[in-house]
C-alpha cells in the first residue's frame, strides 16, 4: 500500500492522540497482521469456489437447501430475538434497580454460558421427551396421557439456544447500561419521561451499537453451531456443510457451502455497520454514580423472580441433572482429571488473554482511521466466528501442514538424515492461532465499543493537562477500556473452555482437555457418561467467571 | 516512536514470544514407539494400548478425533505424518481412506487367517477388528416376533405409526441403506426408505439410545439400532421390555459394520504397525476390543461377551463392507430424496 493512497479525512497532527500506533502504513500492517489467522481459512474456504462440484450442488439445491435455508433464517431470527429480549431486559434490571439478590444475579446470570448448548439440549430433550420423566409423570397422573407438544421442535431449540447464548447480550448490555444507563435516566427524567419511556426512547437507542454488536455475535454463533442443532436433528446450513463433507465425502462442496454462509454473514455485518453509522458514542467522562432505584412492595419479591427462573432453567436444573448422571459414573474420576482441568484453564486463560490483547491492538489500529483497507481487515479478522469450527480447523490445519512439509523438505535437504522432525501443525501456536481466527470477534466487539468512547475530546482534554504517552494509556484509556477488556476476557474464556473441533484437530499429542473428554464419551453415544467432564467444565468455569464478572462490575463502576 | 507505541508493541511482542516458546514444545516428539490416529474413542482403545505396551514394551502415542478430520490430517501431512496406524469405526471411512491412497497395503498371513474376507478390504488395506450388528429391536409387550421379517419389512403398512428411527445423518444408517442398495438396487431401496418414513411414529432421533427409550416407553414399537446400545441399556436396566430380532440369512441377513484398523501409507514404523494389527486380531486383544463396547469380535474363533452371546447366533450379511463405502454417497442422496432426514 502506497502511503497517501487514501486521503485521510481528518489529517492528524504528528503525535496526535488518535495515532497510538504510528503512521498510516503501520496501522494497515497491524490490522493486516491481526487478520492473518482468520484470512488463511477464509481464503481456503472461498478458494473452493473455483473447484466446482456441480453434481453435488444439483442434489443439494433440489433436496437439501430449500429446507435448510428457511430453517436457518428462522433459527437466527428466533434466537436473535430471544437473546435480545432476555439479555437486554435482565441487564437493565440489574443495573438500574436495587432488589434482594441483585449483586448475586448480576454475575450469576452469566453462568448458563458455561453450559455447552449441546449439553443443555441433550439434558432438556432427555427430560421432556415422551420417554423422559416429565411426560412419564403426566401419563401416570392422567389416564390416557396428555397431549404435550414435542420438545424436539423449533421452539425447543430456540429456547435452548437462547438460554445458552443470552449471556453475550446480557454481559455487553450490562456494560453499556452501567456506563450510560444512569445518564440516560437523568436525561429522560429531566425531559419528563417515565422510567419505561426512558428505557425505550433513551437507554435503548443509546446502547444500540453495543446491543447490535452483541446480537450479531449471537447470530454468528448460531449460524456456526453444529452441536446443538445435531442434538435436535434440526437441519441448518451448517448441518448441510457437514453432510457434504462427512456423508457425501465432498469437502470441496462443503467449503463452497461455507462460502455462501460467509456471504450471508457479510451482509448481516454490513447491515450492522449501517445501523451503527448513525450512532453517536458518548464520551466517557465522570459518570456521577447515582443510586439504583430501590424496588418496593410486591415488586421487591417479583423482581428477583425473572433472573432466578432464567438461571434455574439455564444452569441450576441442567447442572443438577449432570451431577446425578456424573455420580453414576464416579469411577471415571481419576487423577488424570487434574491434568484435564489444568490444560483447560491454561488454554482458555492464555487464549483469552491473547485474543483480548489482539482485539485491543486491532481496535487501536483502526481507531479514527476511515480508510477502507484498514476497516476491511478488521472485518476479515472477525469473520472466523461465523465459520463452523471443524471447517475453520481444517482451513488452518491443512495450509500449516503443507508449510510444515515444505520446511521439512528444506531442512532435510540441508541437514540430511539428522534433520529434526517438525510438527508445526500440531503445536500450541497453531492451536492458539486457530482460536484467534475463530474468537477474535467475541473479544473485538466489547473492546471496540469501549474504544469508541475514548473520543477525540477525551484525548484532547488529557493532552491539555499534559498527560501523554504511557501515562495517557494507563491513566486515561485503560480505565475507560477496562470494562470492555474484562468483558472480552470473560466471553472468550468461556467460549474457549467449551471449544471442541479446533482443539480436537490441532492439539499437540497428549493435550487432552475437559471438552475433549466430553467428545470421547459422546462420540459413542455415551451421553450420561459425558456428564462428568461436562460438569467439570461448568465447575472449572465458575470461579474465573465470578472473578472476571467482578472486574467488569468494578470497571463499569469507575 | 512515542512511549504509547512502545507499550503496545511490547505487549504484542511478549505475546508473540510466548507463543514461539510453546511452538518448540509442540515440536518435541519422541521418535520411537507407535503413533495411532484413532476415531474410536479413548476409553475403548486405551486399555488395549496399555496392555500392548505391557506385553511388548512398545510405547503407543495416540490422538483421537472424528474420522473425517483424521483423514484430512493424513492427507495434508502426507509423507511427514507422525501416524503409523489409523483406527476408525465404520467401513465407509476406511474405504474413503483407502480410495484416497492414505493407507498401506498389508501383507500378513496372521491377519488373513484371523479376519473373515467380508470384514476386510479386498486389497488388504484395512481389516475389521470388531463387528457391530445393526439390527431390529422391538418391544416385547407390543410386537409378536413372528410379525418381523427384515429391514425392508419395516416398510409394511402394519408398522404405520409404530416405527422409530435415528437420523439419516448418522453413518450407521447410511451404510445400512448402502447395503440395501447393494442387495435390492436403487429404485427398490428408495421405495423401502420412503415406506419407513411413512411409518415413523415421531421425528427421527439424534441417537440410538433415544430410539431404544422411545420403544421401551411405548412411543413406538420397533426400530433399528446397533446391538451394543441395547447391551449398554440392558446392563443398566435388565428388566427393559426390549429384544433384538435378527433378520434371517434367506432375507439377506443382519447388516454388520466394523470398527477397523489400517496402517498409514507413510508409516515410519510399518513393521511394528503390522505386528500391532496382528496382535489386535487375535486372542485376548480381540476379547477386549469387542467386549469393552459389547460388540462382536471380528475373529470368528473368539467368544463374545456373555450378554451379547445370550442374544443367540445370527447370520451376518456377507456382502463385502467396502461396498458400504462405495455406495454411501448414493445412499445419502437416496435418503434425502425419500425425505428421511
Amino acid at each position: 500500500m502506497q502511503p497517501g493512497a487514501f486521503p485521510l479525512p481528518q489529517p492528524a497532527k504528528p503525535g496526535a492522540p488518535s495515532r497510538l500506533i504510528v503512521g498510516r502504513r503501520g496501522r494497515l500492517i497491524t490490522a493486516a497482521t491481526c487478520a492473518l489467522p482468520a484470512l488463511i481459512p477464509l481464503v481456503i474456504v472461498v478458494g473452493a469456489i473455483f473447484l466446482p462440484a456441480w453434481d453435488i450442488w444439483r442434489h443439494l439445491v433440489r433436496y437439501v437447501l430449500p429446507d435448510v435455508v428457511s430453517n436457518t433464517l428462522m433459527l437466527v431470527l428466533g434466537v436473535g430475538a430471544g437473546t435480545f429480549v432476555i439479555g437486554t431486559s435482565l441487564a437493565w434490571l440489574v443495573t438500574v434497580y436495587e432488589f434482594p439478590g441483585r449483586r448475586l444475579f448480576s454475575w450469576a446470570l452469566m453462568l448458563p454460558m458455561a453450559v455447552p448448548g449441546y449439553v443443555l439440549g441433550f439434558v432438556a430433550i432427555g427430560f421432556f421427551e415422551y420417554s423422559g420423566p416429565f411426560q412419564t409423570m403426566l401419563r401416570a397422573w392422567f389416564d390416557g396421557g396428555v397431549n404435550v407438544p414435542a420438545f424436539r421442535s423449533y421452539l425447543g431449540i430456540v429456547a435452548v439456544m437462547t438460554l445458552t447464548l443470552y449471556p453475550y447480550v446480557f454481559l455487553i448490555a450490562r456494560a453499556a447500561f452501567a456506563t450510560q444507563g444512569q445518564r440516560a435516566l437523568e436525561v429522560a427524567q429531566s425531559a419528563g419521561y417515565t422510567r419505561t419511556q426512558a428505557f425505550f426512547s433513551v437507554a435503548l437507542p443509546m446502547a444500540r451499537p453495543w446491543l447490535a454488536g452483541a446480537v450479531l455475535l449471537v447470530v454468528m454463533e448460531t449460524l456456526a453451531d453444529f452441536g446443538t442443532v445435531s442434538v435436535f436433528n434440526y437441519d441448518t446450513f451448517t448441518t448441510a456443510i457437514y453432510k457434504a463433507w462427512y456423508s457425501l465425502f465432498s469437502i470441496r462442496s462443503a467449503l463452497q457451502l461455507a462460502s455462501v454462509l460467509l456471504l450471508f454473514v457479510l451482509v448481516v455485518v454490513l447491515l450492522e455497520r449501517k445501523l451503527r453509522a448513525g450512532a453517536r458514542y458518548t464520551a466517557a467522562g465522570s459518570v456521577r454514580r447515582r443510586r439504583r432505584i430501590r424496588v418496593t412492595g410486591v415488586g421487591r419479591w417479583l423482581a428477583p423472580m425473572a433472573p432466578f427462573l432464567v438461571i434455574l432453567a439455564g444452569f441450576i436444573l441442567p447442572a443438577l441433572q449432570l451431577a446425578v448422571w456424573a455420580s453414576a459414573h464416579g469411577a471415571d474420576l481419576d487423577q488424570r482429571y487434574l491434568g484435564y482441568v489444568g490444560r483447560t484453564l491454561f488454554l482458555a486463560g492464555i487464549g483469552a488473554a491473547m485474543i483480548t490483547a489482539v482485539a485491543a491492538v486491532l481496535s487501536y489500529a483502526i481507531r479514527g482511521d476511515n480508510r477502507k483497507s484498514v476497516n476491511i481487515f478488521a472485518r476479515i479478522a472477525t469473520m472466523g466466528y461465523a465459520l463452523p469450527g471443524a471447517v475453520l480447523a481444517v482451513g488452518i490445519f491443512v495450509p500449516l501442514a503443507l508449510l510444515n512439509n515444505f520446511l521439512q523438505d528444506l531442512l532435510n535437504s540441508v541437514m540430511g538424515s539428522s534433520a529434526p522432525q517438525l510438527m508445526i501443525q500440531l503445536s500450541l501456536l497453531t492451536l492458539l492461532m486457530a482460536y484467534l481466527a475463530r474468537f477474535l470477534a467475541v473479544a473485538f466487539n466489547p473492546v471496540d465499543n469501549n474504544m469508541h468512547r475514548i473520543t477525540r475530546s477525551v484525548d484532547e482534554a488529557a493532552y491539555g493537562l499534559g498527560v501523554t504517552g504511557t501515562a495517557l494509556l494507563h491513566r486515561v484509556h485503560f480505565p475507560i477500556l477496562r470494562a470492555g477488556l474484562w468483558t472480552a476476557m470473560t466471553l472468550t474464556f468461556v467460549d474457549l473452555m467449551k471449544e471442541l473441533p479446533i482443539t480436537l484437530m490441532t492439539r499437540p499429542f497428549g493435550w487432552e482437555t475437559l471438552a475433549v473428554r466430553v467428545f470421547e464419551m459422546t462420540s459413542e453415544g455415551e451421553w450420561q457418561r459425558a456428564a462428568l467432564p461436562a460438569i467439570a467444565i461448568v465447575a472449572t468455569g465458575l470461579i474465573p467467571i465470578a472473578i472476571m464478572a467482578g472486574k467488569v462490575d468494578r470497571a463499569a463502576a469507575t | 516512536m512515542s512511549a504509547d507505541q512502545s507499550t503496545i508493541l511490547r505487549a504484542l511482542c511478549s505475546v508473540v514470544l510466548m507463543s514461539v516458546v510453546m511452538l518448540t514444545a509442540g515440536c518435541a516428539q519422541k521418535g520411537d514407539g507407535l503413533v495411532v490416529y484413532s476415531a474410536r474413542n479413548e476409553p475403548l482403545i486405551r486399555p488395549l494400548f496399555d496392555r500392548y505396551t505391557a506385553e511388548t514394551g512398545i510405547e503407543i502415542t495416540y490422538v483421537t478425533d472424528s474420522a473425517e478430520s483424521l483423514m484430512q490430517r493424513l492427507a495434508a501431512e502426507d509423507k511427514n505424518t507422525p501416524a503409523d496406524v489409523l483406527l476408525t469405526v465404520d467401513a465407509g471411512n476406511l474405504w474413503f481412506a483407502a480410495s484416497n491412497n492414505l493407507l498401506a497395503t498389508i501383507e500378513s498371513d496372521v491377519l488373513e487367517a484371523n479376519i473373515p474376507a467380508h470384514l476386510k478390504d479386498p486389497d488388504n488395506r484395512w481389516f475389521g477388528m470388531s463387528v457391530r450388528a445393526r439390527s431390529i429391536v422391538y418391544n416385547l409387550n407390543a410386537v409378536d416376533p413372528a410379525e418381523l421379517v427384515d429391514y425392508a419389512g419395516l416398510g409394511d403398512e402394519k408398522w404405520r405409526g409404530r416405527l422409530c428411527l435415528r437420523t439419516s445423518k448418522k453413518v450407521y444408517n447410511q451404510s445400512l441403506v448402502a447395503m440395501l442398495i447393494a442387495q435390492y438396487g436403487e429404485p427398490a431401496t428408495e421405495a423401502i426408505v420412503s415406506a419407513w418414513v411413512d411409518n415413523l411414529a415421531t421425528d427421527v432421533f439424534a441417537n440410538d439410545t433415544l430410539v431404544l427409550r422411545a420403544i421401551a416407553a411405548g412411543q413406538c414399537d420397533v426400530g433399528i439400532v446397533n446391538s451394543y446400545y441395547l447391551g449398554r441399556l440392558l446392563k443398566k436396566e435388565p428388566d427393559s421390555p426390549l429384544k433384538l430380532f435378527w433378520p434371517a440369512a434367506g432375507t439377506g441377513g443382519v447388516h454388520v459394520n466394523i470398527s477397523g484398523a489400517a496402517v498409514t501409507r507413510h508409516a515410519k514404523h510399518e513393521q511394528e504397525a503390522v505386528k500391532f494389527l496382528e496382535w489386535l486380531s487375535s486372542g485376548t486383544a480381540q476379547e477386549m476390543f469387542a467386549g469393552s463396547n459389547l460388540e462382536f469380535p471380528a475373529h470368528p474363533g473368539i467368544a463374545a461377551d456373555p450378554l451379547v452371546a445370550s442374544w443367540g447366533q445370527f447370520s451376518p450379511s456377507e456382502l463385502n463392507l467396502a461396498q458400504a463405502g462405495e455406495l454411501q454417497a448414493d445412499a445419502v442422496r437416496l435418503m434425502d430424496r425419500a425425505g428421511y432426514h
